[in-house]
């Protein structure tokens, strides 16, 4: 084993009781790091998702046709003009296959899904109810929303004139699975539908207007044929929307809105809570590394006759700076590797102890690796950094100084 | 004429910023290969003074020290500590061994320490000198597990595990009882005898300092008499 390492090594295993101390406040500030992290991301994701339930990271749609003047000014001749706002019809994006597939090799995007989105009305005897018709692909459409998952009643299964609605559409109709309703658009065609399944997103707007049905019977309904009116994104980084949004809109002369631009105050709240995690974090940090500090000051004041004697018989300075380098970074890799542990077992113990009607966590925790990975490799950063000092001061004891004094 | 192993040359030492002490004034010192000479004084002459000036832990206020053959007046840090490493060995009053080492571990630290990894040389050679001291059954044990005299006997172990050409001894057998300074001394001597080892040893213990090839006297900062043993005691003039 080289010098160094040994010697670092056998110093903490002989002071145990000094670094078992060290070690537990490593731990426990790595733990709450880890916890902090796992319960704060765990209820971001989990606020985005009930409130973006329904809703795509991002959405792509035509652009709004402006008026154009016929005749352009020149210095010679100026224009008075009264410019109406033009109207906006429902129009397909072009080429919309080809701009599927450009989108899908985007950088951040993890799934697209083609739709025609208008509106409408929802007719059984007398109950009248506006609505929003989605008329989409399913397989597509799982890959963003899983509304599988949602369904209440029946199943979801677009085929032929089969259509699913929210709840609280189907509570105003007064209807369920397999009973038939009228649907008229917008552009006044009228048909007759069948409830093959009921979903509740959790969002009452969306629940309480949705028709899904399928793209080809959307289509004919609108008078769309072959087009497509939207294109749904999920993106990776649900916090990456707002990047991948510009990304397209700059390229694809279409209309780009993330999730983010749509919702500024959640994610304002988002952002701020971000920041009290990282504040939180930091100081945590801080601390953790002025323990680890302070511990090895003590420890270099303690040895200082040894580190002299170390250095009288020849013991190169840098190899004395690397005995309390290693100390460092071993208390920080340590500390971590329990904390980590530690943090892991109390976000899933919480995630446990408060449990909603349905059995499901209130508080969802997000554990994955790179949230570990992160914490050891700071730790063990902040505990080489913590080192530096008291390593530095240990490198300059005077051997004589120290054996004379000793 | 060969160059000596030890030769200081006008050495003075003085401490302090505005009240100045005189540790040394002036001192000339040769030291041939192969001696085993005493260095003797009252507390506060000088002794440890120019002992840690010898070796290498304390520089000079004026001076010269060439050790082996090294002028060390230009050395820097890192020159000194090597050129320490290469030709010295140090016994201290207290054995100041590592305490949360084993006897083995201490006696191999200044090779490692100096080399970054243990050899099997190392490791053999330590084996050797601890059995050399009688400590062949003590050697796993931790230093704190070990009698006064026994640790005393690592630190020798520990003070010849670089073959070193000067071994420099502070007090080695201060704090120790009657017989156990006797086997400790008897020990370096015998280093001396069979290995040709020089040794300056500082002795407040008349009897040890007697039993020296040679015995350096030194009052107030200065060398006021050096005496070979079956030689006529040359003195010197008290400056």
């Amino acid at each position: 084993m080289p010098f160094a390492w040994f010697v670092a090594l056998r110093y903490l295993r002989a002071a145990k009781g000094q670094t078992a101390l060290i070690l537990a406040a490593v731990a426990v500030g790595v733990a709450v790091v880890v916890f902090l992290s796992a319960l704060i991301n765990g209820l971001q994701v989990s606020l985005i998702e009930k409130t973006l339930g329904s809703q795509a990271h991002v959405t792509l749609h035509v652009p709004r046709e402006v008026p154009r003047l016929l005749v352009a000014a020149t210095p010679e001749r100026g224009i008075a003009s009264v410019v109406l706002p033009a109207s906006q019809r429902l129009r397909s994006i072009d080429q919309w296959p080809a701009t599927i597939r450009d989108i899908e090799h985007t950088f951040g995007v993890m799934a697209v899904s083609p739709m025609v989105v208008g509106f409408g009305f929802a007719m059984r005897s007398e109950a009248k109810e506006a609505i929003v018709i989605r008329g989409v692909d399913p397989e597509r459409l799982l890959t963003i929303i899983d509304i599988r998952k949602r369904i209440v009643e029946g199943r979801f299964e677009l085929n032929g004139r089969e259509v699913a609605i929210g709840s609280s559409l189907a509570r105003a109709l007064d209807v369920g699975v397999g009973d038939k309703i009228r649907v008229t658009t917008t552009e006044g065609v009228d048909d007759i539908v069948t409830i093959s399944g009921v979903f509740t997103l959790g969002n009452e707007g969306v629940d309480k207007t949705w028709l899904i049905t399928s793209l080809r019977h959307a289509q004919s309904l609108y008078a769309l044929p072959g087009g497509v009116t939207t294109l749904e994104l999920k993106v990776a980084d649900v916090f990456d929307a707002e990047r991948v949004a510009s990304t397209l809109r700059a390229r694809l002369n279409l209309d780009a809105d993330s999730w983010m631009g749509l919702n500024k105050e959640l994610l304002t709240g988002l952002t701020a809570q971000s920041n009290s995690k990282v504040l939180i974090q930091f100081f945590v940090i801080v601390a953790v590394a002025l323990g680890i500090a302070s511990v090895l000051v003590v420890s270099v004041v303690q040895k200082s006759r040894e580190i002299g004697i170390l250095r009288a018989v020849g013991t190169a300075s840098r190899r004395v700076l690397a005995v309390f380098l290693i100390q460092g970074g071993v208390l920080g890799l340590l500390g971590s590797l329990v904390g980590s542990v530690l943090g892991a077992a109390l976000a899933k113990f919480f995630e446990n102890l408060v449990r909603g009607p349905d059995g499901a966590p209130q508080f969802p925790v997000v554990l994955n690796l790179t949230l570990f990975v992160s914490a050891t490799a700071l730790a063990t950063a902040v505990g080489l950094l913590a080192a530096v000092v008291p390593a530095r001061r240990a490198s300059r004891i005077d051997p004589a100084m120290a054996i004379r004094n000793g | 004429m060969a160059e000596p192993l030890l030769r200081i040359e006008r050495v003075s030492k003085t401490y302090g910023e505005r009240v100045q002490t005189r540790a040394l004034t002036g001192v000339d010192l040769v030291v041939e290969k192969g001696e085993f000479a005493a260095l003797t004084g009252p507390s506060g002459s000088g002794t440890s003074t120019l002992l840690n000036i010898i070796g290498l832990l304390d520089r000079p206020t004026s001076g010269r020290i060439l050790l082996a053959g090294n002028d060390t007046s230009g050395f820097d840090e890192r020159e000194l500590t090597n050129l320490r490493a290469r030709t010295l060995g140090f016994i201290f009053q207290f054995h100041y061994l590592l305490p949360a080492f084993t006897a083995i571990e201490n006696v191999m630290l200044p090779a490692w320490g100096h080399e970054g990894f243990p050899s099997r040389t190392m490791r053999t050679q330590a084996e050797e000198l601890l059995s050399a001291v009688g400590l062949a059954d003590r050697m796993h044990y931790k230093t704190t597990d070990l009698s006064g005299g026994q640790q005393q006997r690592v630190a020798i172990a520990r003070a010849l595990s670089r073959r070193p050409s000067l071994v420099l001894a502070d007090e080695p057998t201060g704090n120790l009882d009657t017989e156990s300074a006797n086997g400790v001394f008897e020990l370096m001597h015998s280093f001396n005898r069979d290995n040709g080892t020089t040794f300056l040893v500082v002795t407040h213990d008349e009897r040890i300092a007697a039993r020296c090839d040679r015995t350096i006297d030194l009052v107030d900062g200065c060398i006021c008499a050096d005496v070979r043993k079956g030689k006529i005691p040359r003195e010197l003039p008290l400056s």
